[in-house]
């Protein structure tokens, strides 16, 4: 196997997790201002795909006064094309279980839960397994804080964290209307920290090694490594860390398999670069980098020139009319309208200028609708219909 | 109070924190169009999803438009209510809207009273740039509410009235995506539900996705049939409101009007539901009486508080939630079913004519009344004691059929025997007046004195729970209110677990009570039109010289000529019910 010399291979995520015992033990001697410190300080932004630094998300829960607070790890993984997440709980559960702990501490909560996808029902008993482990420790060292696992029941709304909430509550799983956010306002009402699997999975390096060994990976503005999980037209799909701000083209000369057209980062809701704008963008979160800086939550699906680019978006369209919550009009009328209206015009019913309303149409999504789903559609939609509008015509 | 500071439209406005800016915008005459949200004052009800986007605003410094119902105003706030991207915005979402409804406004239920309808002329739309897929849902018919879902705009104004007010949880978002829609679980039939026919989720839907079951061809040709004599009722909500829907102001008390069309309308008698309410007043005050000096007797087998009877939402709601508690109610059957009853046997009798040819519509505030003149247990070999129940909208539907002047027709009277009535029966019109109006007779009958006063103003009000203790001459009775179905349940729980303090409940399931009924005219989210319908109906009272159920002369012939005594047998047969375990 090659390695790019631009592509820097990391291997920290899923490197032996046997001494969690002793980083959460060292971890909770500490006093929470040091451990949001050095959260702050390693600049950890979410791994879910939205980029929100985490220290500021602890530091915020942490400064609200209730006596209640919850950690939730944000097991829904559910973009269409990850499937990192399931990989970490499966391998290396106690890192997560452990940065879950150690949130807790540094909040105030005592009481955790991991939000399962509901297709990953087979990691159920494991993973009960390593929280019975887990709290066994826990026990020992005095430190009351539980963890419980919700089965999700397949509704990819519900990885918007407050979704993910109501759908806790036993309610529809339907965003909330932000603010309040989730710091403050969360699981039950109460204040709530709530992480991807892979962003507890880092916390557990940096509470490891300290804030330095992580934030001296990667990039200004994308700090650290992150999993990536490759698929589509590439010889090695996978699952592959990586240190964040490499340029697309590098990782197509690693991941392609020599007639790549186009790649879609971050899944149904991300981006869609075509060949010629390989070489100007950049993979890691907004910042002052060269080009287009394109943040993921590390799904990244290759596509190479027998793909129909108009198939490609026909599916996206096809998952939001489905996935969609349906609860305000942009996105549940709007994701519907754009399928259909790709497909007429495919079938010549309307012509061809129909594509710039619905470019227009997009635009609009994305600024009124009411959560992260609603809003991305324009990401895919629009990034596919610019750079492949002969195939949607033709 | 912590006062916020920010500007709408470059206007600045000072408001208490915790305000939205939709709320600080009026409060400066600034008027942000909305379509799901909706609020009734006082009345702790309020529906803001944030689901339509049609109230979307800029918000300086944000890259998304913010719903300005659901956004709290913080301080320095710089808020723009018409720019161009916000207006787009605006038209976009409401062509989207459309884009998936059935544009069958001619000959919509709701046509001229749809709020989608007004949203989309106030946007001045006239072309739908987005084409596509439409909903494709069956229509819902129950015996009193019609689910047109392929007009469902998701506002989901239903599913709060259905779950936060009434405690029903019939109606709830379903599926997911485009497929996301209103409906009871499972996509099963209204009349499968659990449903109470309250029609609340009726009188708030913005849309035609929800209308009431419309009687009014039936009654055209009963009323064009030589062979039947057709007779009318009157509920007292519906002369309060139906002024409203000719023009007139919230308030407008138009009884007279009232006979005069549905005389014009060709109806052989017009008579009066609340001949029936003073009745009622006499069967269940008798029955109140009688529980309550067995119980002061020391009868542990007595079953108090008594509840009232009249709503046959609330009946229904109980036969399914709390089947257990079906022999506390007083068993006095409804109004409009006392008035069907004795219409078909004693006053068919007067005039000499067969029950098959007699025909009873009723006009109610109500959809429940529709479905309860369909109860089995009210009809004699298959023959309905009320053959149709009217919604006073479909009233006014009838009366603009007819080519009625409403506005400039004169006063006129109802109709004897059976239109005679006192105050105490028009109150039964609004939440408290059932049992102020019970309070009025019980006191004289069981004290054997004249009431020193006639208003209890203790027993009025739109608190959603009220109570008072009135003093039977030494003796005090305690006395709950609820309206709405939510505040029912909360008094019910409490006799559930044996802790109720009260000897006697009125309870009405719809917010107000019968003057917010789901059949009357759309007040469209404004509770100032409630409270003015309250205040005719206590005016109606006053000015009534006969104030009291007992003192009304033609109630007293009646039990001298026909049923004998309240409570006898004959009444038991005629003007009693029993209730069933539905659950």
């Amino acid at each position: 196997m090659t390695i790019s010399y631009q592509l820097k291979r990391v291997d920290f995520i899923f490197k032996n997790e046997n001494d969690w015992e002793d980083v959460l033990s060292k971890s909770i001697s500490r006093t929470p201002q040091e451990l949001i410190n050095e959260l702050i300080s390693s600049e950890l932004k979410g791994r879910g795909g939205a980029g929100f630094p985490t220290g500021l998300k602890w530091k915020l829960s942490s400064e609200e006064g209730d006596d209640t607070k919850y950690v939730i790890c944000n097991a829904d993984e559910g973009e269409p094309g990850t499937f990192k997440d399931r990989e970490i709980l499966s391998r290396v559960p106690f890192k997560v279980l452990t940065s879950m702990a150690v949130c807790g501490h540094v909040i105030g909560a005592k009481e955790g839960y991991i939000y399962l996808r509901g297709e990953y029902f087979f990691l159920q008993p494991e993973l009960n397994k390593a929280i019975s482990e887990f709290e066994y420790y826990c026990k020992e060292i005095n430190l009351d804080f539980k963890i419980r696992i919700f089965m999700g029941s397949g509704a990819y709304i519900c990885g918007e964290e407050t979704a993910l909430f109501e759908s806790m509550e036993g309610k529809r799983g339907e965003p909330r209307n932000k603010p309040p956010y989730p710091s403050s306002y969360g699981y039950m009402g109460k204040p709530t920290v709530i992480n991807n699997v892979e962003t507890l999975a880092h916390t557990f390096t940096i509470f490891k090694y300290g804030a330095k060994r992580f934030y001296d990976l990667g990039v200004q503005y994308s700090r650290g490594s992150k999993l990536f999980s490759v698929s589509g037209d590439t010889p090695k799909p996978g699952i592959y860390e990586l240190e964040l701000g490499m340029s697309l083209a590098d990782f197509v000369d690693e991941f392609g398999d020599g007639d790549t057209k186009a790649v879609q980062v971050g899944g149904a809701s991300g981006f869609l670069v075509p060949r010629k704008r390989f070489n100007e963008t950049a993979i890691g979160f907004q910042g002052k980098l060269t080009g287009i800086s394109l943040p993921t939550g590390g799904s990244m699906m290759l596509f190479n020139s027998s793909r129909s680019m108009f198939n490609v978006l026909d599916n996206y369209l096809e998952f939001f009319r489905e996935e969609s919550c349906g609860q305000c009009t942009p996105c549940r009328v709007g994701c519907q309208q754009l399928l259909s209206g790709i497909k007429a015009v495919k079938r010549g019913e309307k012509n061809a200028q129909y594509l710039d309303k619905l470019m227009r149409l997009a635009e609009t999504m994305q600024y009124t609708a009411k959560c992260g789903l609603g809003q991305s559609v324009a990401n895919s939609f629009s990034s596919i219909v610019e750079n492949f509008r002969e195939e949607m015509i033709y | 109070m912590e006062m916020i500071n920010l500007t709408i439209d470059h206007k600045p406005v000072v408001v208490r924190k915790g305000t939205t800016v939709l709320k600080a915008a009026s409060s400066i005459g600034i008027d942000i169009p909305t379509l799901c949200y909706m609020k009734l004052d006082d009345m702790n009800i309020e529906n803001k999803p944030g689901g339509c986007r049609v109230c979307v605003v800029e918000v300086k410094g944000r890259r998304n438009l913010a719903p300005a119902c659901c956004t709290e105003a913080t301080e320095g706030m710089e808020i723009s209510t018409h720019t161009i991207r916000v207006v787009n915005a605006r038209r976009t979402v409401v062509e989207l809207i459309l884009s998936d409804h059935p544009a069958d406004c001619l000959i919509c239920a709701k046509s001229g009273n749809c709020e989608l309808q007004d949203m989309a002329h106030h946007l001045g739309i006239r072309q739908i740039h987005y084409e596509g897929a439409k909903s494709m849902y069956r229509e819902d018919t129950s015996p009193a509410i019609i689910r047109d879902i392929n007009k469902c705009i998701m506002c989901r104004r239903c599913e709060t009235m259905c779950n936060d007010v009434q405690t029903v949880g019939v109606l709830s978002a379903i599926n997911r995506g485009f497929n996301a829609v209103v409906a009871p679980a499972f996509e099963m039939n209204l009349d499968h539900s659990v449903c109470t026919y309250c029609g609340q989720c009726v009188a708030v839907c913005p849309t035609g996705a929800l209308t009431e079951v419309d009687q009014t061809g039936a009654v055209i040709r009963a009323l064009s049939d030589p062979t039947k004599t057709v007779i009318v009722q009157t509920a007292p909500a519906v002369r309060a409101a139906l002024g409203e829907e000719f023009g007139m102001p919230a308030g407008t008390l138009v009884t007279g009007k009232m006979v005069a069309a549905l005389r014009r309308l060709g109806f052989d008698y017009v008579f009066d539901t609340d001949f029936a309410a003073d009745l009622t007043i006499l069967e269940e005050g008798t029955e109140l009486l009688n529980r309550l000096s067995a119980f002061m007797e020391g009868d542990k087998n007595v079953k108090l508080p008594i509840l009232t009877s009249c709503c046959p939402a609330w009946v229904k709601f109980f036969e399914h939630s709390f089947p257990e508690l079906k022999d506390i109610p007083s068993t006095a059957r409804s109004p409009q079913q006392m008035f069907g009853s004795i219409a078909k046997t004693y006053f068919a009798d007067k005039i000499n004519v067969k029950r098959e040819n007699l025909v009873v519509v009723s006009i109610m505030p109500c959809l429940a009344k529709k479905y309860e003149s369909s109860r089995p247990e009210f009809s004699v070999n298959g023959n309905p004691d009320v053959d149709y129940a009217l919604t006073t909208r479909e009233l006014a539907h009838l009366i603009n059929l007819g080519n009625i002047e409403f506005k400039s027709l004169p006063n006129e009277e109802f109709d004897a025997p059976l239109g005679e009535s006192t105050g105490a029966a028009v109150i039964f019109g609004t939440t408290g007046g059932v049992i102020e109006a019970a309070v009025r007779t019980a006191y004289e009958i069981f004290t054997g004195k004249p009431l020193p006063r006639i208003d209890f103003e203790e027993l009025r009000g739109m608190d959603g729970l009220r109570k008072a203790t009135i003093d039977f001459n030494g003796t005090p009775i305690h006395i709950g209110i609820a309206h709405g179905l939510g505040n029912a349940r909360k008094l019910l729980e409490d006799i559930q677990a044996g802790h109720s303090e009260f000897h006697a409940i009125e309870i009405m399931s719809c917010p107000g009570g019968c003057i917010g009924g789901g059949g009357q005219p759309y007040h469209h989210g404004n509770a100032e039109i409630l409270k003015k319908r309250q205040r005719a109906i206590y005016s109606e009272d006053r000015n009534k010289i006969l104030r009291k159920s007992h003192e009304n002369p033609y109630i007293v012939k009646l039990y001298e000529e026909f049923l004998g005594a309240p409570m006898s047998e004959k009444a038991h047969h005629l003007l009693h019910t029993k209730y069933f375990d539905r659950s």
